[in-house]
């Protein structure tokens, strides 16, 4: 089986070069026949562990705690800013 | 003895009798960096100017009567550990002008404790290899011997160690980044239990299976450490309300304890030397009085691949978030290990696949984590190599990313399962450092010290040091 790395690194919003499609598809392909060695394992009515800590539900209580980031603080590493808020490209278009 | 080359234990004891200042120590490692880092390439920002006001001021802490676990003593932090106003680029293009505005959790405490930060190290970018060869700052060096690689992926923090930069390095074991690199510089390395060590603000790599550690000289001195890294963390719901021990006090001896050996660790693939050697620990510590125990964690074949599979798509949601916007550049700054694991992450999860894949892993994960509670209650610890193989030259292994991913064959079972394993030194094959790793069950990191003491004690291979 083959990955499609075209359409993977479009989900994964990620941009290739026409020669690195070529080289990860060889590589991923390597990988992926790899692991399904997997398949030789019987799973049946086994449960997935998907965490260890055998923790559920982790809550605190509901109040009010003060902002431990100033809004300047918060937006200090961006390169796109605009009135004190984050700007990036439109979703919709207007017209 | 240079002061840079102390172990934390005999650094406080320095301090506390007035024999040296942190001045005096941090000076020596200043300096120590100064000298090697543009060969060994450890640190990618030293910050020379806030080690020594930290230094200055531990001092004066000092003279005024002041004592803390940790105070004066230098240490480095793998660069995807948040330090507050102090850049962090996790190794990648992606955050190369990152300037974080808080500490993690395990920073905030290292502070507290009165520990120096002295400047930020280099790794595999994301924590993602076994060589650190991906970062995107160029390949650390090992110090043994600098044609090899110092092991990933904290590469930089076990090479700093080894190189006397610091008197301890932090660093993340996702699936051996601790261990193996340990292994390779003659250093103890710590993994401890999941949840141990809180993981707010170290930058997340697969959140299952990070567990955050770190690089010491002795065992004395890595339990030192996790007496002030440990805790639950309430900004880290993984962590579990239980007692932090005072795991500085080692208990004696490994007589009576109950040894595992398992006989799927010793299969093909192993390096004959290896094998020898890791044979060699497990009859020093029946000499000391350990019964040893063959034992089977027969679902060990599975790992890497179920490993691969979890990771990769845990890789590609943590790294989802790295878009150009609120912080760093856009997602074309990636190197090819990060675009390789998150495509490989976001095939695994997609539509059509999740069931064969995703869930698949999940369920050996629950087989893997079985093997290791089913032998457990026979035995009080297991021991295995930590590599199957001897450190490597630069550049070995580079071009073929699935003999990279088999280096940690014998390290990703401890994270799918989420024990603790520590790494020992175990001596050396042609003049380059090997380890082993001994398991215990989850939050059983005080036996795991006491088994490594008394091997460490037995064998001395601390003692011995690279020839910078």
């Amino acid at each position: 089986m083959k990955i499609n790395v075209s359409h993977v690194a479009k989900l994964a919003n990620l941009t290739l070069s026409a020669a690195e499609e070529k080289k990860f598809e060889e590589q991923l392909s390597d990988i992926l026949s790899y692991i399904e060695k997997l398949n030789e394992v019987d799973t049946k009515n086994v449960e997935p562990t998907s965490q260890v800590t055998g923790l559920e539900n982790v809550t605190r209580e509901d109040i009010v705690k003060d902002c431990e980031l100033a809004q300047e603080e918060a937006l200090s590493n961006s390169k796109s800013t605009q009135n004190g808020l984050f700007k990036v490209k439109a979703i919709l278009d207007s017209k | 003895m240079d002061l840079n080359q102390l172990t934390i234990a005999e650094a406080l004891e320095g301090l506390r009798g007035k024999k040296f200042s942190s001045v005096d120590i941090a000076k020596a490692c200043l300096e120590q960096i100064r000298k090697h880092n543009e060969d060994i390439n450890a640190f990618i920002t030293v910050d020379e100017k806030g080690a020594l006001e930290q230094a200055e001021s531990a001092d004066k802490q000092r003279a005024n009567g002041e004592e803390l676990p940790f105070l004066g003593i230098p240490i480095a932090l793998k660069d995807i550990f948040l330090t507050k106003g102090l850049k962090t680029t996790a190794a990648s293009k992606v955050l190369e002008n990152y300037i974080p505005q808080y500490d993690a959790t395990v920073v905030a405490k290292l502070k507290d404790a009165g520990a120096i930060i002295i400047g930020k190290i280099n790794c595999d970018a994301w924590a993602h290899g076994s060589s650190g060869e991906n970062s995107d700052f160029g390949p650390t060096k090992n110090p043994w011997s600098k044609e090899h690689v110092p092991g990933g992926s904290s590469s930089g923090s076990a090479a700093a160690l080894a190189a006397d930069m610091c008197l301890a390095s932090t660093g993340t074991d996702t699936g051996g980044s601790i261990r193996l690199p340990a292994s390779f510089n003659n250093l103890v390395g710590l993994k401890p239990t999941y949840g141990r060590v809180s993981r707010y603000g170290i930058i997340a790599m697969a959140s299952s299976l990070d567990s955050i550690g770190h690089f010491t000289k002795t065992v004395e001195d890595s339990a030192l450490l996790l007496s002030v890294t440990a805790g639950s963390d309430p900004h880290d719901a993984t962590t579990p309300d239980k007692t932090v021990s005072n795991y500085s006090k080692i208990e004696n001896g490994v007589k009576g304890l109950k040894i595992g050996v398992p006989k799927e660790y010793f299969a093909s693939g192993l390096d004959s030397e290896i094998k020898e050697k890791t044979e060699a620990v497990i009859k020093k510590l029946e000499e000391l009085g350990a019964e040893v125990v063959d034992i089977s964690l027969p679902n060990t074949q599975y790992a890497i691949a179920a490993y691969y599979i979890i990771m990769s798509s845990e890789v590609s949601s943590n790294l989802a978030r790295y878009d150009g916007i609120r912080f760093g550049n856009d997602r074309s700054f990636f190197g090819d290990e990060a675009k390789r694991r998150i495509m490989f992450g976001t095939f695994t999860l997609s539509a059509g696949y999740y069931d064969a894949y995703y869930k698949k892993a999940m369920q050996v994960r629950t087989l893997i984590k079985q093997d290791f509670e089913k032998a457990f209650e026979k035995v009080d610890a297991i021991i295995s190599p930590v590599s199957p193989t001897a450190p490597w030259k630069l550049g070995e292994k580079v071009n073929d990313p699935l003999k990279m991913y088999l280096s940690d064959i014998f390290t990703v079972t401890a994270n799918l399962a989420g024990i603790p394993s520590l790494a020992v030194p175990a001596g050396f094959s042609n003049g380059l450092p090997i380890g082993i790793q001994i398991m215990g069950t989850q939050f059983s990191e005080e036996k795991l010290f006491q088994v490594g003491y008394a091997f460490e004690q037995a064998t001395e291979y601390y003692k011995h040091t690279p020839k910078l």
